[in-house]
């Protein structure tokens, strides 16, 4: 735009406001014909830029905008009717305009190239109409033309001078001239006239307009940068003034330091925009929509005044665009579509922004298909994404997720409008750029919910200052959620490590952490740091780690630690990209200068997650969240992973283990059809977990030994894998060794089914007790009406095994996570048939639990059974005095529900 | 050869059989390397860098020049050779300008400005270490030694592939 005039430079970015505000202008009209105010406005605004374009020599456009303005005229004088088709052939001519405006900013001249197709249809259009207007006299024309209901406007504005009385009266001159193609020359300076006037009535509508200033962008984004200098500055002066004791500066410095704040803050609000502007294009995207696709889409926008910087409108209005398009294109079906499935017609998407706490959210809903599980899943293996088995695995949200994955698009066919497989996963990358985040809430047949969050602003953010081997980083304050001082190690609040990786105790969860030092791998001059990881031995990890700093970090909805050995101050800084060399690396967000004048790089929280291994937590997360409102509080079970033969790792609850052994093959004696050890001068049955562990190809084998307080069974495995804590959502498959599947350390793993090992390869095991248990039990579930059991049991994965087996066994189960929670229940009245709890849970024990019922309770003649790993005789005998009837090893389910129908018989 | 020739030849980068150029004088392992004056912004002493982690190993890190980041290119790992082992020489910089970000070489020491004759001016010779050739644009013979004419975008944009 170098060499252009100015006065092209305030025509063009003038006519792309007035664009930009026709577009919605328009698609108003469309739904209210008849509101006149609406209509001279969108006339005045075409007129205005015809008018310009005459006095700037720009032939083209003025035509291509003349032509426009005359069947504008027409609406606004109530001769034509306002029908779509027009609004259409209106668009077209506005989309010519904005290809010419585009084409001249860029190459500051005129394109060439012949509108003459579209002038044509103008004119057509116009002269059938408009001859009316110029000349009354030739009704027939208009009926021609016309329907019956545009001829009874016509006849209420039989003359043109009627129809500017009764719109606007400033607009006389505009209005009146009977041939257009006559009057280019005059109306220009009418125009020019008319332009001060015309702003007089919008003035009124908007009073704000007035008080407000047409100011570069780059003149402010300028002004921004200035300040954050001075922000810098002044923080530097701060710095040293911190180190002197008394100075002549303090109180000068002080004031300066409040102006500056005053300042940034007010350079801050003239970036401000309303997030309207961003929306400005979604109605025009939606109505042509409904037009090509046949569609009846509403679009509801709400909080339009929500301000954010305009820098983060920029990156957003792309994203949010798409996502609209999305939600119209694939979201909503078509009329038909809709009415078969039993939802009104009309469709809609409701666009809602609004601010909360430093942040802005957007949710972008609309009551369409929502996402189709079974679309994403065909499409996941046809691309290869994951395998049937995996998927099988995955819970609704995290196939979802999906959707946010590069190169995916599950609409069936490629519409013009969306469908291009460049879509979500630009859409997050762009939110996450900014330091947003996007969450997806859908529900097949329903529709579906995009919630964005993003940041007020970039420009300047707070950061706390952070250091690790002896280099300082800067950690954006926005992600930061807490600060954690830990112990030495073998102390309380110590960091604990699981094979090396570096895990902290959260409150009531487990918080992954990950090392600055090894992430930044600037530990590399440090060789004790490599023995440490050679020895794998978990001490001298643990003592790596102690005495440092956890900075608690939030992604999304992430949350992990990032371990730094000290926590400085927090700064206002002005984040600087940086150098392109440095692109690549994704740990960092920017770079930027301290008070003290040295460098110092940004971290970005999420390109640490991400280079940390955790890329797809949200679903992962929300569905522990979800888990934890049920359960009370997010639990963890301790696991033991193995492998053993084919397929997923597997985990079996380390509570149910009682040792683990090393055997020799050679050791293996078959007794009696079955493999047996020679265990402690007892036999020790033994059972390889599956047919394809090869009982050769080894010498020694792992075994998990259970065991009941005289029996115990080993199980043969390949190898043991890990320990882990974690909260385990266990979706019972009908498998007959796997009990389920859970995501567990980012694989889906196998939960085995402990009963179905104990019950199946030994016999013996049950031996001592009555014959037929489950007989039993159905008996009593027939010949009674339903018995109740309230299950007292703190891991959620034991409630999830035995509320099912229960069930299935016909009672009917009531949980509860904790003992505190069981004694309010009998507090409200509640009555159970028998009463099963375990011993080991927090706050209050089983035995507690026990002895608190048994005196003075409701529920005092109640039967209690209780249920631990813990079975020994001495376990037994304090249970039966704290007052359970019954005390029964947690995973001998046979001995369970025959003690329960004992119990009940009694 | 006129002056006026010769004054406009200097905003020239094509060299020519006649004329001089001026060149920014450093010296690295030894070797003497000229760098057009015309892109040099400032020569700065011992400057405190901090490091960039992950960075490629001929980032030495990044410093703060008036308030503006630099970031500072070890030449040395860029030309190949080994670190600087005299602790006692101090590394000096040559602060250059590259697609509007700024970047400080560091050297071992820096010389004069050295007006220079084109006709003493050759390409580097084919038998030159690859990557020395790739980085220089050709030779001065002085009259005691070989001034190496370092080519800075693309000792720079070698760092960014």
């Amino acid at each position: 735009m170098d060499g252009m005039d100015d006065l092209i430079v305030d025509f063009l970015t003038e006519t792309n406001e007035m664009l930009g505000d026709l577009d919605a202008d328009l698609v108003t009209l469309e739904k209210n014909p008849n509101d006149q105010n609406l209509l001279s406005q969108i006339f005045r605004l075409v007129h205005t830029i015809k008018g310009t374009c005459g006095f700037l020599g720009l032939p083209r456009l003025e035509t291509v905008a003349h032509k426009g303005e005359d069947v504008l005229g027409l609406f606004r004088d109530g001769t034509l009717e306002v029908t779509p088709e027009y609004v259409t052939l209106i668009f077209q001519c506005l989309d010519r305009i904005k290809f010419i405006v585009t084409e001249l900013e860029a190459n500051s001249k005129e394109p060439e190239g012949d509108d003459t197709e579209l002038l044509e249809k103008l004119t057509a259009v116009y002269t059938s109409a408009g001859k009316s207007d110029a000349d009354n006299m030739i009704p027939d024309d208009l009926n021609a033309f016309m329907s019956a209901g545009d001829l009874q406007d016509t006849e209420q504005t039989p003359e043109p001078d009627g129809a500017e009385t009764a719109t606007n009266g400033l607009e006389e001159d505009v209005i009146a001239f009977p041939d257009p193609e006559m009057s280019s020359t005059p109306e220009l300076t009418e125009a020019e006239a008319a332009t001060p006037e015309n702003t007089a009535p919008q003035a009124a509508a908007n009073s704000i307009a007035n008080q407000s200033l047409r100011v570069n962008v780059d003149v402010l984004e300028n002004l921004m940068t200035l300040v954050s200098e001075l922000v810098l500055t002044r923080n530097q002066l701060l710095q040293i003034l911190r180190m002197q004791n008394e100075s002549d500066f303090t109180t000068p410095l002080q004031r300066l330091n409040h102006v500056v704040s005053d300042l940034q803050e007010g350079v801050m609000k003239t970036r401000m925009q309303p997030i309207g502007n961003a929306w400005a294009k979604l109605p025009r995207i939606i109505r042509d929509i409904n037009l090509d696709l046949g569609k009846k889409i509403e679009l509801e926008m709400l909080g339009q005044d929500t301000e954010l910087d305009r820098q983060v409108l920029e990156l957003i209005k792309d994203p949010l665009m798409h996502m609209v398009r999305n939600s119209a294109d694939h979201g909503i079906g078509t009329p038909a579509e809709r009415v078969t499935a039993g939802k009104p017609e009309i469709g809609k998407i409701r666009l809602h922004s609004y601010h909360e706490g430093g942040h802005i959210i957007i949710t972008i809903s609309d009551d369409g298909r929502g996402l189709s599980t079974e679309r994403i899943k065909e499409k996941i293996l046809s691309q290869k994404m994951a395998t049937a088995a995996e998927l099988e695995e995955m819970s609704l949200q995290q196939i979802q997720q999906f959707i946010f994955k590069a190169g995916f698009s599950t609409a069936a066919q490629v519409t013009s409008v969306s469908g291009r497989g460049v879509g979500m996963d630009v859409v997050r990358t762009n939110i996450e750029k900014i330091g947003g985040s996007i969450e997806l809430k859908s529900t097949e047949g329903k529709g579906t919910t995009f919630t964005i969050k993003i940041p007020l602003t970039l420009a300047i953010v707070s950061a706390l200052i952070v250091e690790s081997a002896r280099e300082r980083f800067a950690i954006p304050q926005l992600a930061v959620r807490e600060l954690v001082m830990t112990g030495a190690s073998g102390k309380d609040n110590r960091i604990e490590t699981i094979k090396g990786t570096p895990v902290f105790r959260l409150r009531d969860r487990l918080l992954p952490l990950v090392s600055l030092e090894d992430i930044l791998k600037l530990s590399s001059d440090k060789p004790e740091a490599e023995n440490a990881e050679e020895k794998q031995n978990r001490e001298e990890d643990e003592a790596q780690f102690s005495n440092k700093y956890i900075v608690v970090t939030q992604v999304g909805v992430y949350m992990f630690g990032i371990i730094v050995d000290r926590v400085f101050d927090t700064e206002e800084i002005v984040i600087k990209p940086v150098a392109k060399i440095l692109k690549d690396i994704q740990m960092f967000s920017g770079n930027t200068i301290l008070g003290d004048g040295s460098v110092i790089m940004i971290l970005d929280p999420a390109g640490i997650a991400n280079s940390s291994g955790e890329i797809d937590s949200a679903d992962t997360m929300e569905s522990a969240a979800e888990e934890s409102h049920m359960t009370s509080a997010t639990e963890q079970t301790s696991l033991l992973l193995f492998e053993a033969g084919d397929g997923a790792p597997k985990a079996v609850p380390l509570e149910l283990i009682s040792r683990l052994e090393e055997i020799q093959i050679t050791d293996i004696e078959h007794a009696n059809g079955q493999m047996v050890i020679q265990y402690r001068d007892q036999l020790m049955s033994l059972l390889p977990f599956n047919e394809t562990i090869k009982m050769d190809d080894l010498k020694h084998k792992p075994v998990l030994v259970f065991s009941d307080d005289n029996n115990a069974m080993g199980l043969i495995v390949d190898r043991i894998i890990d320990i882990t804590e974690e909260h385990i959502d266990v979706q019972i498959a009908g498998h007959e060794e796997t009990l389920g599947s859970a995501i567990i350390d980012g694989k889906a793993t196998d939960v085995v089914n402990v009963f179905h090992f104990l019950q199946k390869h030994s016999a013996e095991w049950f031996k001592d007790h009555d014959d037929e248990p489950f007989a039993n039990t159905e008996a009593n579930g027939a010949s009674h009406k339903k018995r109740r059991i309230l299950l007292v049991e703190d891991s959620p994965f034991f409630r999830n095994m035995l509320t099912p087996l229960l069930t299935v066994a016909g009672y009917e189960v009531t949980t509860t996570s904790s003992a505190v929670d069981a004694l309010k229940m009998c507090d409200t009245g509640v009555q159970f048939d028998v009463i099963v709890s375990d011993i080991e849970m927090p706050e209050m024990s089983g035995f507690e639990f026990a002895e608190k019922i048994k005196t003075d309770t409701n529920w005092q003649n109640t039967p209690l059974v209780a249920l631990s790993s813990h079975a020994t005789q001495q376990d037994k005998d304090r249970g039966l005095a704290a007052g359970f009837n019954q005390y029964i090893a947690k995973f001998d389910r046979d001995t369970l529900l025959n003690t329960l129908s004992q119990t009940l018989a009694e | 050869m006129n002056a006026e020739n010769a004054v406009r030849q200097d905003n020239d980068s094509s060299l020519q059989d006649t004329g001089t150029k001026e060149y920014l004088s450093v010296i690295i392992a030894g070797q003497l390397f000229g760098i057009p004056v015309l892109q040099v912004q400032d020569v700065l002493g011992e400057q405190s860098v901090t490091t960039i982690p992950l960075a490629p190993p001929e980032v030495a890190g990044s410093l703060n020049l008036r308030g503006r980041i630099v970031t500072a290119i070890d030449v040395r790992q860029r030309l190949g050779l080994d670190a600087q082992d005299a602790e006692g020489l101090k590394a000096m910089s040559v602060v250059v300008e590259e697609n509007n970000e700024l970047y400080s070489l560091i050297i071992d020491k820096v010389g004069d400005v050295l007006p220079l004759d084109n006709k003493n001016y050759e390409s580097s010779p084919a038998t030159l270490d690859p990557l020395w050739r790739e980085v220089s644009m050709g030779v001065y013979r002085l009259e005691n030694e070989l001034l190496i004419v370092l080519d800075v975008p693309k000792l720079l944009n070698a760092v960014h592939l």
